[in-house]
């Protein structure tokens, strides 16, 4: 089913804020909005939640870690134990120097790269993807906010136009799954 | 706004009177216009040389190593140089996209892009060496630990090399990531700009649909950070790694515990001059002086001078402990350097990368666009020299003095190099006629705080500013 939205255009990163602020300031519900760089705090304006990539790159950082010391110590202590130049591979702690550049390298190998990965499919961002931005000049210098239609339009858009914005268009809100 | 304040003290990072719509047109300017006689030239320039270079790595992979000036003494010269030399010039983008955002300097913004790219090109030009230079470069897959029909016959993780092959693949991939994720936005710009279909299909296809979501940027910024922070010990670690390769060799000249930082410090110093020596030219041909402004050149000649102090300081330490050392073997490799058959290459080192940074100390010199750029060349020279000397001047006479002997290049040795320094220039010229040279999206984000017109607005009105 296709809801209705109000998009407020605005050209100036502090009045978008401003306005971000006003519009949750009377309870109406932001859908979305569209900037063409971070604008800093508009997260905190719009009360969204905190990403835990962090916390995800931190596991798969471990998994990587993990992954190095079990592959390292087969290969090394339990398939061959080999006499290489004297190191002692009795145990994975004799020869334990030896494999730190080898554990370190895929600790970051996994949390940055496992990461990257997550977000990607966390804000579905591929190859071929359609983007879906619904005014062109939001990549470049417009902000575009989306406002959940309340029933009686034509007040909202007065209000939004109140805030600031230089165009206030009813529009169609596509399904899309963020 | 409150949000924007700014000491007074700092000088304007973006020059003139821009909007957010003019970051926007200056940075898709180069790739919306058509390429002039001058990019053609250089082009087809670094591309015979590449097409020369890689007809060098084809003679030598068909003939054998023997084409190289290689001996029984001399196992590493030229190849590992420059494999050494490239990955350190690589170095500098990281340490500019990553330390510089952790230590959160607003001046990386301009010069992020370029620096990663030129880190990508650059450390893909070092991975030719590895391969090219072994023996039986067709098993190169041995190198790594993968179950296989030989009892499963691992590797040995006690080597260096090895290590080198784990460090340099992460620091590839991942700094091939960190700069793809940063790209989006800047790439779903020009997407949304193109009016040609074919560009409006590749921009989007490349772009993966970036829509500039407030939850998205919230994410993106937070990728960046970790990314930046997990960059920052990478880039360190692999230029350590790289310097392993010699330090836990039981070679005088070679086996050095200092070797690490010392590697590390050359490599910024390195890299920093080739940023330095591209970014002027782009700023000009690109017509991006408002924003590679002469305080960016300033404050990378001034990490050039940091670095190369740093870099002197190692110098002078290796000296002193040869000396203290007490070893024969020790004290005589750097008398060898010093005053042996290859003395020109160690004073060529010596002057290039000791004394031609301190210059930088003379403010009249460091904000010439001109001086920079020499010394930005000669820098380079300085720290391909001083990978040589390191490298050859140890081995060519070590322990047994019945094995002294000289190294000479070949024209296949200096072929190659050749050829991955026009490969270098071959992808770097694509990339500035196709990609956005200029992390608009980050610009866009300090052109209130440190935009000339944003500051003098300020000082206006200095009680109610924007």
């Amino acid at each position: 089913m296709n809801k209705k939205v109000v998009q407020a255009i605005y050209n100036d990163d502090d009045v978008l804020l401003d306005a971000v602020k006003k519009v949750r300031g009377v309870n109406l519900k932001i859908e979305e909005v569209y900037t063409p760089f971070p604008v800093h705090g508009l997260d905190e304006a719009m009360g969204l939640k905190h990403t835990r990539l962090a916390i995800a790159s931190f596991i798969y950082g471990c998994i990587g870690l993990v992954v190095a010391v079990l592959m390292m110590k087969y290969i090394m202590i339990d398939d061959w134990p080999r006499n290489i130049g004297g190191k002692p591979n009795f145990t994975y702690i004799d020869n334990l120097p030896a494999f730190i550049p080898v554990m370190f390298e895929m600790t970051i190998f996994f949390a940055a790269h496992l990461m990257v990965i997550s977000f990607y499919m966390r804000s579905k961002l591929y190859p071929y993807k359609k983007a879906e931005n619904p005014d062109p000049r939001t990549t470049d210098d417009h902000f575009l906010m989306e406002v959940e239609s309340t029933g009686n339009e034509q007040e909202l858009v007065k209000f939004l136009e109140e805030t600031g914005a230089i165009e206030v268009k009813i529009a169609d809100k596509k399904a899309i799954e963020i | 706004m409150a949000s924007h304040y700014e000491a007074p003290i700092r000088n304007p990072l973006i020059v003139g009177d821009k909007t957010y719509h003019d970051v926007t047109v200056d940075v898709a300017r180069p790739v919306e216009g058509k390429a002039n006689r001058l990019w053609w030239i250089v082009f087809s320039v670094a591309l015979s040389a590449f097409l020369w270079g890689l007809g060098c790595i084809v003679y030598t992979v068909s003939t054998g190593i023997g084409v190289w000036g290689l001996n029984k003494t001399v196992g590493w010269a030229w190849d590992i140089t420059n494999f050494v030399w490239w990955v350190g010039i690589g170095h500098a983008g990281t340490l500019i996209s990553a330390v510089l955002l952790l230590f959160r300097q607003k001046w990386r913004m301009a010069i992020n892009r370029s620096a990663e790219a030129m880190t990508i090109f650059s450390v893909v030009q070092a991975g030719i060496f590895p391969i090219i230079h072994m023996g039986r470069p067709w098993l190169a897959y041995w190198t790594m630990p993968i179950p296989n029909q030989f009892g499963s016959l691992w590797v040995n993780f006690n080597s260096p090399l090895l290590w080198d092959v784990f460090a340099i693949s992460t620091y590839l991939s991942v700094s091939l990531v960190f700069w793809w994720t940063g790209l989006l936005p800047d790439f779903a710009m020009l997407r949304d700009r193109a009016v040609k279909p074919f560009q409006k299909k590749i921009y989007s296809l490349v772009s993966f649909g970036w829509s500039g979501r407030a939850k998205d940027w919230q994410r993106f910024e937070e990728v960046s950070l970790v990314l930046a922070g997990l960059a920052t010990p990478l880039v360190l670690s692999v230029h350590t790694i790289v310097s392993f390769d010699f330090a836990t060799s039981v070679i005088p000249g070679w086996h050095t515990t200092i070797f690490p930082p010392y590697f590390v410090a050359g490599a910024i110093f390195s890299g920093f001059s080739m940023v330095n020596t591209l970014l002027i030219i782009m700023r000009k041909v690109s017509h991006l002086e408002d924003y590679i402004t002469l305080q960016h050149i300033e404050l990378m000649n001034l990490v050039v001078m940091i670095t190369g102090s740093i870099v002197g300081c190692a110098y002078i330490t290796e000296l002193f402990v040869s000396w203290y050392s007490g070893v024969e073997y020790e004290q005589y490799t750097f008398l060898n350097r010093a005053t042996g058959p290859y003395w020109w290459a160690y004073w060529m080192m010596m002057s290039c990368n000791v004394f031609s940074p301190q210059f930088m100390w003379i403010k009249k010199l460091r904000r010439s666009i001109l001086f920079s750029f020499c010394i930005s060349i000669v820098v380079n020279i300085g720290m391909w020299f001083e990978r040589f000397v390191i490298i050859v001047t140890s081995v060519h006479r070590d322990y047994l003095p019945s094995s002294w002997t000289m190294f000479s290049p070949t024209f296949v040795d200096i072929g190659v190099y050749a050829g991955t320094i026009g490969f270098f220039f071959v992808l770097f010229l694509l990339y500035a006629r196709t990609f956005p040279v200029i992390a608009q999206a980050e610009v866009k984000s300090i052109l209130k705080s440190s935009g000339e017109k944003y500051k003098k607005l300020r000082e206006a009105n200095p009680n109610n500013s924007h």
